[in-house]
């Protein structure tokens, strides 16, 4: 099982801030492509990697990046602070 | 080096006097205060999400990183989350150094990446509609000078 949390826009897109996941997939862009298929409101989340950040276990990461040994993985837009 | 998340209000002189008297030796202390604009007139709050965690750890690596490029007698960030009305506060920076020369750098760069790499999400809430603030390039571009 996997954490997978989301934030912003992404949160808002998928309806909710976090769930645990079942997954086989190796890398996160597996991961991504499993929760692609699952509903519309996620293929609508997922449709541009290109404007989608990940972290995992709370460091940034990158899409082909393995999911082996990772307990929470976060998707989000680009950070907005300062 | 302090690192603050909060959704609490800072009173940023008071932040800048205490960080001062602290900073036994230093010759140079810049500090930094972002605020939420008004956009004239157009913007009723400022929404800011984080991700509790994550945002402490990126946030004090950059702080870190600050202090192996320059020496540093110390450095301090507080930065909020939640709804901010327009004018308040929204985060500050203070740097401490011998020198001005390396407090200004050190300050900038964290500011720079403050931006585009501490994990926080600006909702504006404006008078007509609610918007996510999207990221710059021009924010993404000012890492590549460090």
């Amino acid at each position: 099982m996997i954490e997978v949390l989301y934030f912003a826009w992404v949160r808002e897109r998928i309806g909710l801030p976090r769930e645990r996941i079942e997954t086989g997939a190796a890398t996160v862009a597996g991961l991504v492509e499993e929760l692609r298929a699952r509903e519309d409101r996620y293929a609508a989340a997922f449709a541009d990697l290109s404007s989608l950040r990940v972290a995992l276990d709370q460091e940034l990461a990158d899409f082909d990046a393995p999911l082996a040994g990772v307990r929470e993985v976060a998707f989000f837009p680009p950070m907005t602070g300062g | 080096m302090r690192v603050v998340v909060q959704s609490g209000r800072f009173d940023a002189g008071a932040e800048v006097s205490a960080f001062s008297a602290a900073a036994r030796g230093a010759g140079a202390v810049v500090s930094f205060t972002g605020l939420v604009r008004d956009e004239g007139g157009r913007l009723s709050a400022m929404e800011i999400e984080h991700y509790p965690g994550m945002t402490e750890k990126a946030i004090s690596a950059m702080v870190e990183e600050a202090a192996r490029r320059w020496a540093l007698v110390d450095a301090l960030v507080i930065h909020r989350h939640g709804r901010l009305g327009p004018g308040e506060a929204i985060m500050m920076v203070a740097t401490a150094a011998l020198h001005r020369g390396e407090a200004f750098a050190a300050a900038e760069f964290l500011m720079d990446y403050l931006k585009s790499r501490a994990p926080f999400w600006k909702k504006e809430i404006g008078v007509d509609g609610a918007e996510w603030v999207a990221a710059r390039d021009a924010d993404e571009d000012a890492l590549k000078r460090w």
